[in-house]
């Protein structure tokens, strides 16, 4: 039998024109582009962008929201969504501050934290799946009780970190610290999203849930689990990001992150509809927002404008994500 | 000599609804059942209980003359029973490699967990062969592929493992007629291999007379009619169903 393709084949003139043409198949590359061009223009109108101080300023605002982007793609991914892990990330490092104040080795507080988070997400997968309520309305209900217990908990005031200074610089504080840590998860994730079981299964269960059950996949444990990533990711970014500070504000993170980091992902490249993402692309999104916001802070423009850019910036990349993906739908290979 | 699949008074109940009222069926090594029906006859729930995907509310299943009682796809699969359900189980973001291997991904040794890509599509590309199947790459995300092309990914899938009984859920359906032959061709080729037993729910007579060993029709939950496919005819079949329907009207 000879089942012969749809003619799909677009001929390239000459090989540049098929490297180019690989470009442009190659899911991250629209917002690569878009991510190398904002460089090239913030530095053009104001020659501080590309300097040490100010990368390092850019390279604060890009990690937390790209970490847990990271856990909010893969959820995307499999069809979920998490809009509590901002009210996870202000929780997890007052949780952190509870068990070194009551004599714990701050890595062990660290390390409880973090199972605590991990419960928490563990939950709104349960709500989720188990009870059957949408995501989204799980976790703005959780969004709320976690916030209110941050602040009953703090009494709503801020603490300090404590804790060595060695220990503070590897968990933040040093000028680099926190990017690393977000190239690190960004690395693990992109690697368990293509190369594991649980990064195939997550797409299956997104692209299509019956059929993925039908195939004998445990879809509720896909979902769940990757609850608990996001949830484990944001209080993790929570106690980086307090240990940046020096201080832990039960004000910190919220929905501000939270947005930050689904519109990364979204920037990125991943659609809401489940079934299909990426990692790296969350990353250049987060660059992206943050070379954006960097940018024209650096050209004096307020923040209220920033947030005019950021949603056109979202709906373009969307806009060009569904275009440019029916071209490569459309291409051969 | 056993049959490859037997089930003996399979009742289920959903509720007061009760959907198989009491079916007994069997099908021999090397044969092609086909189970015609009009939809709500029971024929899909049927197909869940022989795959494992639902448990009968009473009744005894053989396979190859052990009793068995299934408790999971993945149990009746370790037992030879492959199923290509109607909307196929394929997702359409994931080559075709992925979807050939989904959920029995070949991992490497090092570093563990893993997926090994190399050989899945190795492994793809030599199951697309020897069942005859072209497709021009198993690195394709199968959302780009034909209806055909998907009915014969999915059959493929199946066949892929050691499948000693293989149902199809309406392999035909909303398929052109060119299409729809390929498929025959393939499930006949299938055939042709030797000891592997082919259930398929039908909805065209004709079609169904042609591929078939032996015909099974259901009606309201029951096996109202059972003939080798040579002793009877598509009018004959038209009749019984005609009947019933002005049955069912007159009431």
């Amino acid at each position: 039998m000879s089942l012969k393709p749809t003619p799909v084949s677009r001929a390239s003139p000459n090989r540049a024109g098929a490297t180019l043409d690989a470009f442009l198949r190659w899911r991250e590359a629209s917002i690569i582009v878009v991510a190398i061009l904002l460089t090239i223009y913030f530095q053009a109108v104001n020659e501080n962008f590309l300097t040490s101080a100010n990368l390092e300023t850019v390279s604060q605002f890009i990690a937390a929201s790209a970490i847990i982007a990271c856990g909010e793609v893969m959820l995307l991914i499999c069809g979920e969504i998490d809009l509590s892990v901002g009210q996870v990330f202000a929780l997890a490092p007052f949780l952190m501050h509870f068990g070194t104040n009551a004599g714990l080795p701050i890595i062990v507080a660290i390390l409880l934290a973090l199972v605590a988070c991990g419960l928490i997400g563990a939950i709104n997968g349960f709500i989720t799946v188990k009870l059957r309520v949408p995501s989204f309305v799980t976790t703005l209900g959780t969004l709320y009780i976690l916030n209110g217990v941050t602040l009953t908990l703090s009494h709503g005031s801020p603490v300090e970190t404590g804790g060595s200074e060695a220990m503070g610089n590897f968990l933040g504080a040093s000028p680099y610290a926190e990017i690393l840590w977000a190239f690190a998860a960004v690395a693990v994730m992109h690697y368990v999203l293509r190369q594991t079981r649980w990064g195939l299964h997550t797409i299956a269960t997104g692209g299509n849930l019956i059929g993925a059950a039908e195939a004998g996949i445990n879809v509720a444990r896909i979902k769940i689990g990757n609850f608990v990533l996001t949830s484990v990711l944001g209080g993790l970014t929570g106690i980086l990001e307090a240990h940046r500070i020096g201080s832990i504000d039960p004000l910190a993170g919220g929905t501000t992150v939270m947005f930050l980091a689904v519109a990364a992902g979204v920037i990125g490249g991943t659609p809401l509809a489940g079934g299909s993402g990426t990692i790296i692309g969350a990353l250049v999104g987060a660059i992206v927002l943050g070379v954006l916001r960097d940018g024209f802070t650096l050209q004096g423009i307020n923040a209220y404008t920033f947030d005019i850019i950021i949603g056109a910036a979202i709906l373009l990349a969307m806009i060009s994500n569904i275009h440019l993906g029916r071209l490569r739908r459309g291409g051969g290979r | 000599m056993a049959s490859a699949l037997r089930a003996d008074n399979i009742v289920k109940r959903f509720g007061s609804v009760t959907a198989l009222d009491g079916v007994s069926m069997h099908v021999e090594p090397g044969e092609i059942l086909g189970i015609l029906g009009d939809n709500g006859a029971g024929k899909s729930t049927l197909m869940k209980i022989l795959t494992g995907y639902q448990s009968p509310t009473s009744g005894t299943l053989q396979v190859h003359g052990q009793d068995v009682v299934l408790r999971s796809v993945d149990h009746a699969r370790s037992l030879g029973i492959e199923c290509v359900y109607q909307d196929l189980a394929l997702v359409g973001g994931l080559s075709v490699a992925h979807n050939m291997f989904l959920n029995r991904e070949k991992l490497r040794r090092f570093p563990p967990g893993m997926l090994d890509n190399g050989e899945m599509r190795r492994r793809a590309r030599q199951v697309l062969e020897d069942i005859g199947v072209n497709i021009p790459s198993v690195d394709l995300e199968v959302e780009r592929l034909s209806g055909g092309q998907r009915q014969a990914i999915a059959v493929a899938r199946a066949v892929s493992s050691d499948a000693r009984i293989l149902l199809l859920d309406e392999p035909l359906a909303a398929m052109g007629a060119r299409e729809a032959a390929l498929i025959i061709d393939l499930v006949l080729r299938l055939k042709a291999r030797g000891n592997l037993s082919i259930i398929m729910i039908m909805h065209n007579y004709g079609q169904t007379l042609d591929i078939a060993d032996r015909i099974m029709l259901m009606q309201r939950g029951t096996v109202t009619y059972e003939k080798a496919a040579a002793e009877t005819s598509v009018p004959e079949l038209m009749d019984i169903v005609r009947r019933e329907y002005r049955a069912v009207r007159s009431a």
